[in-house]
């Protein structure tokens, strides 16, 4: 099947396949599949964990201009060696480990945390030819992978042998736990509607042009809109992102499950965070914003590998905008927004996705009729929801400000 | 309605990130080493002696040792010995003068306590803040020879301040010259009767 498309694409989007078919074929033929395995996983490792480091860098030059200030700048032309500073520190500073922690689970926790937060991208379609593992169950096995970085938290916690720690883990596993509902929840009517849990079948579902202009994704239908917004608020809180940073809150917690980790360790949970946040952010652009599909005709000749980091680069510079905006919600607050507010919402999503599968074959002024309903499936509950679950709370009066 | 004021502040944010590139008012940042701060006038840091010549500083400093703000630090930085000979000061007269005179930066609490105590106008607030040094100890005791800087200097650092104590030294000055002529006149015009008026001065009496 990829052999008769390859023939057809541009040299720019066969590119990557061909250097690894280039690589591969100087091996005995039995040695080609384990070869281009280890040349995925390296071409992975490599352009995340680069992207890793020019993500941290960007999130401090543009924190640092939103609050007026340059930000780092002195390291090479525009900070651009920041990050290999950064990384040099990190791998030199001294590596303490606390009396009182368990030294096995305390070194574990970051390399675990690491390892399951890099498993997702296995899944992912980065172009038209380059996904490392087409599994059918993708989406499962995506969501499965992620839900252990819970466990690598705990472990940090736990191992420390600190309170701020062990606090930092429970409320952790608390959040996670808990935003991983409407994060399934809001995947949910996406697997409904194109029929399949494999993402390359899903983004393939996403495909054509209405008009040859307007891109079937599933974020400009009403449900795929709302299952956006709700997938990406939970992938904030499931990443620990302000203002989900509960688990490692400065200002409460010291650094939480981090207090007691650092050098090397300690950026490895930097890193953890990065990818998962990467991961995440590519999991919603194959979902919702058609993968890495072109948003229009005309535009297809570009590769579709670059289709997707753009997108993929938008949406982390989202969770950069909101991190230097919003201010750190309380853990009660964060507790009633997931339960009384997201998942509501995605139920009645998962509902309103399923009326517009049903009314797929509607057509003419039934079309009208489908849109407003759609439409209004997801207004009207998140206004009612938003009312009641704000009323008494707003606006504030300080006493003692 | 649920959502709006998360748009508004995003908003602001995006403001501010678009405005730090083309509004010098928000970009309030300076790039310290190659750009250097402009200081308010009243700032101050540690004291210096001034000198009122630049080309013979020790000859023509306006301190005359008296001790008094050595007497008066609180954090007791300063350190003064006394010359044994007397040398003219800047107008001619003869003084004493400090044989040693040392500020203990790394004590110095910059409270301008001696400033406020001098009656000569000597020792004044500086505005280096680059004084970081390599020595902890040495390095930080500035002798007689570091702290003396020029009465333009002065001007440079302080320019209200030191309008106004010129204009003071020199009025004490004048005053003081038009008392001596007076006096030399008075004395000029009665020769006679000298020893009755000795008796009522204060040196003489009991």
């Amino acid at each position: 099947m990829i052999a008769a498309a390859l023939t057809t694409d541009s040299f720019l989007e066969r590119l990557p396949v061909l250097a690894r078919d280039t690589v591969t074929g100087l091996l005995p033929v039995s040695w080609r599949w384990l070869a281009g395995s280890l040349l995925e996983i390296i071409a992975i490792l490599a352009s995340f964990g680069l992207l890793f480091a020019y993500l941290t860098l960007a999130e401090r030059k543009i924190l640092g201009r939103i609050q007026n200030r340059p930000g780092p700048n002195r390291t090479g032309w525009f900070g651009l060696l920041q990050p290999f500073a950064d990384g040099v520190k990190a791998l030199t500073k001294e590596d303490v480990v606390p009396a009182g922690a368990d030294r096995v689970l305390h070194f574990l926790a970051p390399v675990v945390l690491v390892a399951v937060s890099l498993l997702g991208f296995a899944v992912l379609p980065f172009g038209r030819h380059l996904v490392a593992v087409e599994l059918d169950t993708a989406v499962l096995y995506f969501f499965a992978a992620g839900t252990a970085t819970e466990l690598a938290v705990f472990m940090a916690g736990w191992a420390s042998h600190n309170k701020y720690s062990l606090l930092a883990a429970m409320r952790a596993l608390a959040q996670l736990i808990s935003y991983e509902l409407p994060l399934l929840l809001s995947v949910v009517p996406v697997v409904l509607v194109a029929g399949t849990l494999s993402t390359t079948k899903i983004v393939a579902a996403q495909g054509g042009w209405s008009l040859g202009f307007i891109p079937h994704w599933h974020v400009f239908t009403p449900w795929g809109a709302a299952g956006f917004v709700l997938f990406m608020v939970a992938a904030l809180a499931e990443s620990n992102r302000s203002p989900f940073d509960l688990p490692e809150a400065e200002s409460e917690l010291i650094a939480g499950h981090l207090t007691e980790y650092s050098g090397f360790k300690y950026a490895l949970f930097f890193m953890a965070e990065y990818f998962g946040m990467c991961a995440l952010s590519g999991m919603a652009v194959t979902l919702f914003l058609g993968g890495w599909g072109a948003p229009s005709a005309l535009l297809e000749w570009i590769p579709s590998y670059a289709w997707f980091t753009a997108k993929l680069l938008v949406l982390l510079l989202g969770f950069i905008w909101i991190r230097a905006t919003l201010p750190r919600l309380r853990l009660d607050q964060l507790m009633k927004f997931a339960w009384k507010f997201l998942v509501p919402l995605t139920l009645l999503n998962l509902a309103n996705a399923a009326g517009w599968s049903l009314t797929a074959g509607w057509t003419g002024p039934l079309q009208l009729v489908r849109w407003a309903v759609a439409l209004s499936l997801v207004a009207v509950p998140f206004v009612v929801l938003g009312r009641t679950l704000s009323a008494g709370s707003a606006p504030r009066t300080y006493r003692f400000a | 309605m649920l959502g709006t004021g998360i748009l508004q502040g995003l908003i602001v944010t995006a403001k501010n990130f678009v405005g730090s590139f083309h509004d010098p008012a928000r970009y309030t940042t300076l790039e310290y080493p190659e750009v250097k701060p402009a200081l308010p006038e009243a700032y101050r840091n540690f004291p210096f002696l001034v000198c009122d010549n630049a080309t013979d500083p020790m000859g023509t400093l306006r301190c005359v040792a008296c001790q008094i703000c050595e007497k008066e630090c609180p954090p007791q930085c300063i350190y003064i010995e006394k010359s044994r000979d007397k040398k003219p000061d800047a107008t001619g007269k003869l003084q004493i003068y400090p044989a040693v005179f040392a500020i203990d930066t790394s004590v110095c609490m910059s409270c301008q306590i001696c400033v406020e105590v001098c009656p000569f106008d000597a020792i004044k607030m500086d505005q280096v803040f680059e004084i970081a040094t390599t020595d902890r100890y040495a390095a930080l005791l500035l002798d007689r020879g570091q702290l003396t800087k020029p009465n333009a200097y002065f001007h440079t650092i302080h320019p209200t301040e030191a309008a106004e104590v010129d204009a003071r030294l020199t009025a004490d000055r004048q005053a003081a010259e038009e008392k001596a002529r007076a006096a030399a006149l008075a004395k000029a015009k009665a020769p006679a009767a000298p020893v009755a008026k000795r008796e009522q001065t204060p040196e003489s009496a009991p």
